[in-house]
This record gives structure tokens, C-alpha cells and sequence, in this order.
């Protein structure tokens, strides 16, 4: 076996498992599966793209690379722009779908309908305007370095590793410490009761699409600087996904993260044992035996 | 004469689609099951089929050169007993499971169909499917015409049975289900399994669908059963009304008129060099369409009757 795989598949559940957080907490505080998110990765990974050229535009500065990263400093700057611009993307969706989809007290499943119809929607809109083409947003090539077991990385794919730790550890203090976190919490397990103990529900919804949707641009840049951007990006991301989350716990953020760095090594692993061109079914796979095993994932309790 | 024959190919492709629609029409409209992984369901019947009556050839498994009819009841077969699986696994679960897993079959299938080509073809796919009056083919007319009565046969026969069966006390006991689990189940009726054998019955039903129509255009290939298939269907039944299998079909036609006339229009108004890129414009029409029909009027073009409440505002009970 090639520890070369321990290492891929780390930086790949890195991503995965930022985006799954964001899914994740949707879920059990709004409900629904949301299809969307994973074109909220490649939305978010594009906004960024466009704003990296328009920094590139104002100041070369901005452009020259970042010893010993492949980016320059326009980069981490167009990704605040670029969440800013994802989390607008996920309010304003709320407000004109699935806030009234809620207001009306439709079912569950016809939220994730429309969710389904919007995600389809969006990432042909990507296309026609980005086209299908692959975009990156750096072309220098980075020399992977020894970093000891026989084990190589890009100090991009360290860093990539570095940002998804200190995120996850801030985002769950955030959660168990802060009063919002506690609102989240309380909203999840039973919205009625805590509307009645005076919790505002209203904002524990934003604050939810707010921090979805700035995970899933940051998970986007990741792929985008480690693979590439395409339209298909996100779709292509959605089963893992939803298979990290499910596998975690549903509404459980350390579950969704760890979730997300099984899969990112299963991946890895069936790459190496079976082929590449079966990578997309280790997530089915995974999720079935959730399925059959532990319906209500690693960190999840009672029934599903 | 080349305009009707033309018109007999449009309605013999959007019928293949009604099938599949009424399909879809026992697992979400009766039922209540989302299924996010349509185009997979209709890609495993058109490959069953096409491996067991395709003419041998040397370099892959299958090719067993069977009739028609053979690989229609496989077609069938195979794809409800795969949907029978994926019901076992996850309707005991919340609602959106099922969503999720059958999104992640119709993934997982479309690799099997890419990959595995000892028996698909690969990216290729498998050519040389029979036809149905392949004598007929040297005059386009009469071909479509004879197809087109037998997918009309295959719509007709697919609605009277459903029809029958909504009527039966099975159909009573499946909305009975859909409309309130709880007092179903006081009736002593068991509603995992009657949700169970509307999923699989659905499954059959898009899988000859599948059939019918890798059939009639003589060869499948993985690029056939996207995402965008499951999405055209979803947006077909909704447009239409669902639980109402003449919606089904109404919903059919119309929006497989829709998306030919607006890709007629797009051939003609963008440069060839832009036509791919407009053509993703198509699906935003359509994504757009279904999101304001959910937000505006979910019932669709034809509702389903008295007994439909699920998509308004929950009333409290009478």
C-alpha cells in the first residue's frame, strides 16, 4: 500500500468535510436535504475566480505568488469577497424559494424538490456563463515535497490541511460556547419549543445559510487550487457529501468533518486497489452501509 | 410528408417519456416517494434490454440476440427488483434518505455504465439494439408511424393498468398511506410495505420506459441517462399534475415540445461556436419553470382531485 493515499486522501476529506458541515447543519436546522449546496462549492469557487482577476486587474502585486503557496495574495483576499458573495447567493435563494416554501408549511420533500430544481438551474447558469470550460486559478506548478513516512505534499495541499483545522476547531466553539451556538442547537432539536422559550428562529435560519455557505466557498477554493474549477464541480461533490454528513451524524459538525476525511481516504485507497474510474461509487458504498449498519451515522443518536 | 414523419419521431419519443412519467407518477404522485435517481432506473432497463437482444459479438459478455419482447419483461424485471432494494434500504428512514440514495444509484449506475465494459460498451454504449419493423426503415414515414403505434399501445396499456389499479382497494390503501400514515396504520394497514410495492412497481414501469425507447432509437450510451433526464421527468409530472395519470402524459408532450422548440430556437438564433453554451440556458428555463410551478401552482396543469391536499398548506384534520 502507498502512504502516498493517506495523504490524498486527506486533503480530499479536508474538502469534502468543510462542505459536509455546511450540509450538514441544514439539515438538521432547516430539514431538508439541500441539493444546492453542492453548487454553493462551485459558485463560491468561481465568485472567487472572478474576483482574483479583478484584483489581478488593479495591482500585479496581488497576482505574484506567495512563497512558498502557488497563489498570491489576491487570492486568500478574493476568497472573503467570494464567501460574502456565496452567502448572499444562499440568502437571497432562501428568501425567494425556500423561505416561502416554509412560510406556506410545504412538506419536507418538496423543499428538497425545489432544491433539486434550483441546483440544476444554477449550475447551468455557471456553464453559460464561465462555459465548460476548466478554469485554475494559479497554472505555477508546485514540486511536492518529503514530509517523512514516504509521504510527499505541495505546501498548497499542507496549507489546504492547515485552514479545514482551524475552521472546524473555531466553528465548534462557536457552536457548543457562544449563545448563537446554543440557539442552533436548541432550533435543531426542537424549533416550536424554542420559538416559545423566545429563541429568534428567524435568524438562527441566516445564521445557518451564513455559515454553510462561507464553508462551501472555502471547501470550492480548495478544490478548485488543488484540482480545477468546473460548472460540474459541486454536483460532482454532492454525493460525498451527503454521504459524509449521513455517515457523521446528522447535525453533528465533528461527524460531518470526520465523515468527510473517511470518505476522502476511502476514495483515495478504492483509487489505488481498484481504479480511478470507480472514485464517484466509494461514496455510495459508504452510504449504503450506513445505511444498513448505523442509519443514524457515527455521532448520531435515536432513530433517523 | 418528411414534416409528419418527423412528427411521428417527436411523439414517439415524448410518449417513451410518458411512461416513464407515469412511472414516476406511482412512486411521488400516490406515493409520496422522491426519487432523484429517474434517468438511472431508465438506463438500467434500455441496458438490460439491449444486452439481451443485441446480436453476439466477440468482444463483450451479452448479446444474446432474444426478441423484443424478452428484453421489454427483463427490462422490467431488473429494474424494479433494483428499486425493490433501494426501497428495502432506506423507506423505513426519513423522507429525504430515499432522495439521497436514489441520487446516489443513478451516479453509481452511470459509472457501470461508463465503466464497465465487458457488457456496456463503455462510452460507447452498445449499437445494433432491434428495432421494432426494422423492415420498414427504408421509409422513414411508415417506420415512425408503426413505432409510434407501438409506444402509444405501451402508454395505453401502462395508464389502463394503473388506472385499475388506483381504483382497486390497493390504489385506496396507497393514498390511505400518502395522505396519513398514522391512521392507515390504525386500519391495520402496513404502510412500509404498500410504499414498498408502489417504489418497485414504479421502478418496473420506468425501466421498459428505458426499454421502449433504446428500442426505437437503436443504440444506448451512458451520455443518455444524465441527471438532466431525471430533472426533464420531474419537471414533465410536475408541469402536468401529478397523481393524475393524464397529467403525466399531458406534462410529457408538452414539456418535451417545449425543450425541442427551444432547442430548435437556439440552434437558429446562437453561432455554432455558442450553441453548447446556450444550450445550458435550456435547462435554467426549466429549472426556473418547476421552482415557480412548486411555488405558484403545485397541483399542475391538471390536478390530481378532490383528495389532494399534500402540496397546500396542511389543514388540520376534520
Amino acid at each position: 500500500m502507498n502512504p502516498q493515499a493517506i495523504v490524498e486522501g486527506l486533503i480530499a476529506g479536508s474538502t469534502i468535510g468543510l462542505g459536509a458541515i455546511g450540509l450538514t447543519l441544514a439539515y438538521s436546522i432547516l430539514r431538508f436535504a439541500n441539493f444546492t449546496h453542492g453548487d454553493y462549492l462551485a459558485w463560491g469557487a468561481y465568485f472567487t475566480l472572478s474576483l482574483t482577476g479583478f484584483l489581478g486587474g488593479l495591482a500585479a502585486a496581488f497576482g505574484a505568488p506567495l512563497a512558498p503557496f502557488s497563489f498570491g495574495l489576491g487570492l486568500p483576499l478574493a476568497m472573503l469577497g467570494g464567501m460574502v458573495m456565496t452567502v448572499v447567493l444562499a440568502l437571497v435563494l432562501d428568501r425567494v424559494l425556500f423561505g416561502r416554501l416554509r412560510a406556506r408549511g410545504a412538506e419536507t420533500i418538496i423543499i428538497v424538490m425545489a432544491s433539486f430544481g434550483a441546483s440544476m438551474a444554477l449550475r447551468s447558469l455557471l456553464e453559460f456563463i464561465y462555459t465548460a470550460r476548466p478554469e485554475y486559478f494559479t497554472k505555477a506548478l508546485q514540486i511536492a515535497q518529503p514530509i517523512g513516512f514516504g509521504m510527499r505534499a505541495t505546501p498548497d495541499q499542507l496549507l489546504v490541511i492547515g485552514v479545514t483545522a482551524v475552521l472546524v476547531v473555531a466553528l465548534h466553539l462557536i457552536v457548543t460556547r457562544s449563545a448563537t451556538g446554543r440557539a442552533m442547537r436548541a432550533v435543531a432539536e426542537n424549533p416550536a419549543l424554542a420559538g416559545v422559550y423566545g429563541i429568534d428562529t428567524a435568524r438562527v435560519i441566516r445564521m445557518t445559510w451564513i455559515i454553510g455557505a462561507a464553508l462551501a466557498c472555502v471547501a470550492g477554493v480548495m478544490a478548485g487550487l488543488l484540482v480545477q474549477i468546473r460548472p460540474y464541480m459541486g454536483f460532482d461533490l454532492l454525493l460525498p457529501l451527503f454521504a459524509a454528513a449521513i455517515l457523521g451524524g446528522i447535525g453533528s459538525i465533528p461527524g460531518a468533518m470526520l465523515g468527510g476525511l473517511i470518505i476522502g481516504l476511502s476514495e483515495a485507497f478504492a483509487v489505488q486497489i481498484i481504479g480511478a474510474e470507480w472514485r464517484a461509487a466509494v461514496s455510495f458504498i459508504i452510504l449504503v452501509l450506513v445505511l444498513l449498519l448505523r442509519p443514524q451515522g457515527i455521532f448520531g443518536r435515536g432513530a433517523a | 410528408m418528411e414534416l409528419l414523419a418527423y412528427a411521428a419521431f417527436f411523439l414517439t419519443i415524448a410518449l417513451t417519456y410518458a411512461v416513464i412519467c407515469l412511472g414516476l407518477n406511482v412512486q411521488w404522485g400516490q406515493t409520496g416517494l422522491f426519487n432523484v435517481g429517474v434517468a438511472g432506473f431508465v438506463g438500467l432497463g434500455a441496458y438490460t434490454s439491449a444486452v439481451l437482444t443485441t446480436p453476439d459479438v466477440d468482444a463483450r459478455i451479452g448479446g444474446f440476440g432474444l426478441p423484443i419482447l424478452v428484453g421489454w419483461a427483463a427490462a422490467m424485471l431488473v429494474a424494479g427488483v433494483v428499486s425493490f432494494a433501494v426501497g428495502v434500504l432506506t423507506l423505513r428512514m426519513r423522507s429525504d434518505y430515499l432522495a439521497i440514495t436514489t441520487f446516489g444509484v443513478a451516479v453509481t449506475l452511470q459509472l457501470v455504465f461508463q465503466n464497465w465494459e465487458a457488457v456496456t460498451g463503455g462510452a460507447f454504449g452498445l449499437a445494433f439494439i432491434p428495432r421494432p419493423f426494422a423492415g420498414l426503415q427504408s421509409q422513414p414515414f411508415a417506420f415512425n408511424l408503426s413505432n409510434l403505434a407501438v409506444t402509444a399501445a405501451v402508454v395505453l396499456a401502462v395508464y389502463l393498468l394503473l388506472e385499475h389499479l388506483l381504483r382497486s382497494p390497493w390504489g385506496r390503501t396507497l393514498r390511505a398511506v400518502r395522505e396519513d400514515d398514522v391512521a392507515a396504520r390504525a386500519l391495520g394497514k402496513n404502510p412500509t410495505r404498500i410504499r414498498l410495492q408502489a417504489f418497485a412497481l414504479g421502478g418496473a414501469i420506468m425501466g421498459l420506459a428505458g426499454a421502449v425507447q433504446a428500442h426505437f432509437i437503436g443504440f444506448v450510451a451512458p451520455g443518455n441517462f444524465l441527471p438532466m433526464m431525471t430533472f426533464q421527468v420531474w419537471a414533465m409530472l410536475i408541469v402536468g399534475g401529478s397523481g393524475n395519470n393524464r397529467g403525466a402524459i399531458l406534462g410529457a408532450v408538452l414539456v418535451w415540445a417545449i425543450w425541442a422548440l427551444s432547442g430548435a430556437a437556439i440552434a437558429e438564433l446562437f453561432p455554432a461556436d455558442q450553441q453548447a453554451r446556450a444550450a445550458s440556458l435550456q435547462i435554467v428555463i426549466i429549472g426556473v419553470m418547476l421552482s415557480l410551478i412548486l411555488l405558484w401552482r403545485p397541483q399542475g396543469i391538471l390536478p390530481e382531485g378532490r383528495s389532494r391536499n399534500r402540496l397546500r398548506k396542511k389543514e388540520p384534520a376534520e
